[in-house]
């Protein structure tokens, strides 16, 4: 009978997780203590203290409002310029060489190398930060949706076509919802570089500018020695990460490609 | 005057780099309510015919003309029913599947949309299934669901392009007497392209025999719909048989 209940344990994927999580918890918890040094390595207990503290007293729900707007600003600009890119590639055969020639020599690039000359063009604003967001965004999302237009089977292709659908009809209601699958790759894709660049770019950009989200806050904090906060803010920027790709992109897929079949 | 009249038509189409001629000259005619089948080996254009009366493709010489009107592009007054099972839109239901086509352009608002994808999903008895998504269906029912959106649209002519072709043998015989049972509620005008002999004689009313490479019409015979004997003792298999391949047959 234990026996049983316990292989239904072992056979449940988050109990699983859930029990590796509490085990490294207290392994955390456990080396911090014996160790004894904060300011090398805080226990599990003083960084989520240091969390509490912060939120309440709003400095890391500022820092996190902060890098979310920009976030959602580069990430937007990223999308319509892969939009236009994509567009551009689907009516003309130079487009499409365009669009192969730039993500083949941009990709490899990571937008963090940019940020440097971003700062000459831009200044020591947000517009910065900005454009090495639309870099990290814009090449993946825009290749991803070409490739998913480009495998849209002749059969659908000819299924609108026979429907007399305009051709503004069959972008909204054969292309796009054909092309779904790999435009949300191309968008989890794009999100994670963003993610990781924007808070690097904060680390880097929060030295000059004095003010910033969660990068800056890691930043800050590490210099005045507060470290269960540096720990705090990387705790925040895993669990924003999680909550992205485990709750947002994971309800996108449950409710389109999930439910229609056509997961790649 | 015929509803679809095709008369000299010769095709063309560009593989790799040489231009394919799949059909030569051929000449038919269909008549309302007729179940016409185009009936060939592989290669001897069929499916190509097909596309050409949908729109798809120009013939190179000859005319193609549905109503006296030549044919110049795709249109919903001539809806093909694909082989592929992945000719239904898979973020669709069943239902959604239907309507799309029917409310795109405003040709109807989507109450009436409504009512009559229930009407034809009714007439292939998938009423159950109108939420369903297609992944979860099976391959003959997808094809049901591809007959009823087809024939949702009323359609001058319905183009069928071996749509049980994909099917185990089972499900391909009980979707031919379902076709059956449907055209004689709607008498719908169809034109069917088929390799199999036996399913010609089953659905066809009028059948087109079409010899390959490129294709050429060789024949056309009548069918009651059974495999029946001739004035000489012959079945009508074995005279398609002789007429498409030679006297080979025993």
């Amino acid at each position: 009978m234990t026996a049983i209940r316990l292989r239904r344990v072992s056979e449940h994927a988050t109990l699983r997780k859930a029990v590796l999580l509490v085990v490294l918890a207290a392994v955390w918890e456990g080396y911090a203590r014996v160790l004894n040094n904060p300011l090398l390595f805080p226990t599990l207990s003083a960084t989520v203290s240091a969390l509490v503290a912060s939120i309440g007293t709003g400095e890391l729900p500022r820092a996190i409002a902060y890098t979310l707007k920009l976030l959602f600003e580069g990430y937007a600009l990223g999308l319509v310029f892969a939009a236009l890119l994509t567009a551009l590639a689907s009516v003309s055969r130079i487009g499409a060489d365009l669009l192969e020639m730039l993500t083949s020599m941009f990709n490899p690039l990571p937008s963090i190398a940019l940020l440097p000359l971003a700062l000459i063009w831009f200044g020591l604003g947000q517009g910065s930060v900005v454009f090495v967001l639309v870099h990290a965004v814009l090449w993946s999302v825009a290749l991803n949706t070409h490739a998913g237009f480009r495998a849209l089977s002749p059969t659908l292709r000819m299924v609108g076509q026979n429907y007399g659908l305009s051709a503004a009809g069959f972008i909204a209601k054969i292309l796009i919802p054909g092309a779904f699958p790999s435009i949300l790759t191309g968008l989890k894709v794009g999100w994670a570089f963003a993610w990781r660049t924007l808070i690097a770019a904060e680390l880097v950009f929060g030295v000059s500018s004095g003010s910033g989200g969660i990068g800056w806050y890691i930043f800050e904090h590490k210099n005045q020695l507060l470290i269960p906060n540096v720990f705090a803010g990387l705790l925040t920027v895993i669990l924003f990460g999680l909550f992205v790709e485990h709750v947002i992109f994971r309800t996108i897929e449950d409710r389109t490609v999930r439910r229609w079949g056509m997961q790649i | 005057m015929p509803l679809l009249d095709v008369s000299g038509v010769t095709l063309q189409y560009r593989a790799a780099d040489r231009v394919v001629t799949a059909t030569r000259g051929v000449t038919f005619s269909v008549e309302r309510s007729d179940r016409f089948v185009i009936l060939g080996p592989s290669g001897c254009g069929k499916s190509t015919i097909l596309k050409a009366v949908a729109g798809f493709l120009a013939p190179v010489e000859g005319r193609i003309l549905l109503n006296g009107n030549a044919v110049s592009h795709p249109g919903p007054d001539r809806v093909v029913v694909f082989q592929e099972f992945d000719q239904l839109l898979p973020w669709k239901t069943v239902t959604g599947n239907i309507t799309f086509a029917l409310t795109a352009g405003g040709r109807l608002p989507p109450r009436e949309a409504d009512e009559r994808a229930g009407h034809y999903l009714s007439k292939v008895g998938l009423t159950a299934f109108a939420g369903s998504f297609p992944h979860t269906l099976s391959g003959g029912m997808k094809q049901r669901v591809a007959i009823a959106r087809a024939m949702a649209m009323e359609p001058q002519i319905l183009l069928m392009d071996e749509p049980f072709a994909a099917l185990d043998a089972l499900t391909r015989a009980r979707m031919q007497e379902e076709l059956l049972q449907l055209w004689n509620d709607t008498k719908s005008t169809i034109l069917f392209v088929t390799h199999s002999i036996e399913e010609a004689i089953r659905v066809g009313n009028r059948i087109l025999l079409l010899s390959a490479h490129p294709g050429t019409v060789k024949a056309e015979v009548a069918s009651s719909g059974s495999d029946d004997l001739d004035a000489s003792g012959r079945l009508l298999s074995a005279r398609i048989h002789d007429q498409l391949f030679g006297t080979v047959h025993e």
